[in-house]
């Protein structure tokens, strides 16, 4: 099973920050493993994020994407206490979903 | 008269380049400087300061038995500022263990754990992944304390003494010693400033930013797994993990950057 994400949110003047830290290989497919074998790819291809219910970012990743991949935005609107989701699928369809309050 | 002319003005040009020079290489060092900022946010070592708690808290071995009452130096199960005074004098196996060193002989007490594959493993290896973890978790406990290593017991001197001539020690097919590099002050490779060991400061731009994160390649280091690297970067014969020519050489960083800050686990490019 995945390993969960970390998430945290701060809202300040009408703007909110959110910055997530995922948990991921982020396997390119291109690497070889001490046997000289093709290290097979594995990477986080969808990524979605949701304050306070509503969708605020979706993103397409591919394997150029660096493993545990860092991700910091701003979005217009959000309160202390709204809820953030984000939640990710790989390329093996393996899913993970967090989520955190705004401060 | 034209030849004193032509040298005053190379002069000139030779001080227009030595500056722009300097001015480049301070621009780039800002530009570094930022950039490991930048990386502080989010510092992926978080992750592996979770997964460390986990196996702190987790029964293993034959024993069935967690870590939970090991004792890092302030008694069984404290773990808050316990890495900021380590390396320490233990009386229960009358040596002084660093951080990792300790953590085996806790495996071996606590859990029954047979230690011997653990030491032999390499870095890479699963067997040393919750090692690696647990320097994480424990680091992260002594971020923002001051570093307050004790020089109290014979041995811990001895271990600071030993540390010291090893820094200087020369071997290897290159001839090479910890001095060779970090030997001076205002050096450095490539990009990565060379901090000078023997100083205070020097000392605790390594010691207090290990273990660490790095980048580049995607894994997070212990300080055993750093100073191994250090060796194996020497062409020395790599040092047994956890041996006390490993806690040596973290005792002399350790003792010269006593006072200063932990920002323990740190991030690396």
């Amino acid at each position: 099973m995945a390993n969960p994400m970390k998430i945290r949110a701060a809202s300040k003047d009408g703007v909110t920050e959110i910055k997530i830290l995922m948990n991921h290989e982020m396997e390119t497919g291109q690497r070889k493993d001490s046997s000289g074998a093709l290290i097979p790819a594995w990477y986080i291809n969808e990524v979605k994020v949701e304050l306070a219910g509503k969708t605020v970012l979706t993103a397409e990743w591919g394997p150029s994407v660096s493993k545990n991949p860092y991700m910091a935005f701003k979005v217009k609107g959000g309160k202390a206490g709204d809820k953030v989701v984000c939640s990710w699928t790989d390329n093996k369809g393996e899913k993970r979903t967090d989520e955190a309050a705004v401060s | 008269m034209r030849s004193q002319h032509i040298k005053a003005s190379l002069l000139a040009v030779a001080t227009v380049l030595t500056v722009s020079a300097q001015a480049q290489q301070d621009s780039t060092t800002a530009g570094i400087e930022a950039y490991r900022e930048a990386l502080q946010d989010g510092n992926p070592a978080d992750l592996y300061v979770d997964s460390g708690a986990e196996i702190w808290k987790k029964k293993a071995g034959p024993k069935e038995a967690s870590l939970e009452k090991c004792d890092l130096g302030l008694g069984a199960g404290k773990v808050k500022g316990a890495y900021a005074q380590l390396p320490r004098y233990f009386k229960d196996t009358n040596k002084v263990q660093d951080l990792e060193s300790r953590l085996l002989t806790c495996m071996e007490k606590l859990q029954g754990v047979d230690t011997a594959p653990i030491i032999k493993a390499g870095f890479n290896s699963p067997q040393k992944a919750d090692l690696v973890a647990l320097s994480a978790y424990v680091s992260s406990e002594s971020k923002g304390m001051k570093v307050k290593v004790s020089m109290a017991h014979p041995k811990e001197r001895q271990m600071y003494d030993l540390g010291r001539r090893l820094f200087y020690y020369e071997a290897g097919p290159y001839d090479f010693a910890c001095a060779t590099c970090h030997g001076q002050d205002g050096k450095r490779i490539r990009l990565q400033d060379l901090p000078y060991i023997p100083s205070a400061e020097g000392a605790a731009k390594g010691w207090t930013t290990w273990p660490a994160y790095r980048v580049s390649s995607g894994q997070m280091w212990s300080m055993q797994w750093r100073i191994n690297d250090c060796f194996r970067q020497q062409r020395f014969p790599e040092p047994i993990y956890a041996s006390d020519v490993t806690v040596a050489i973290s005792s002399f960083m350790a003792g010269n950057s006593n006072g200063s800050v932990m920002q323990t686990p740190g991030i690396k490019r």
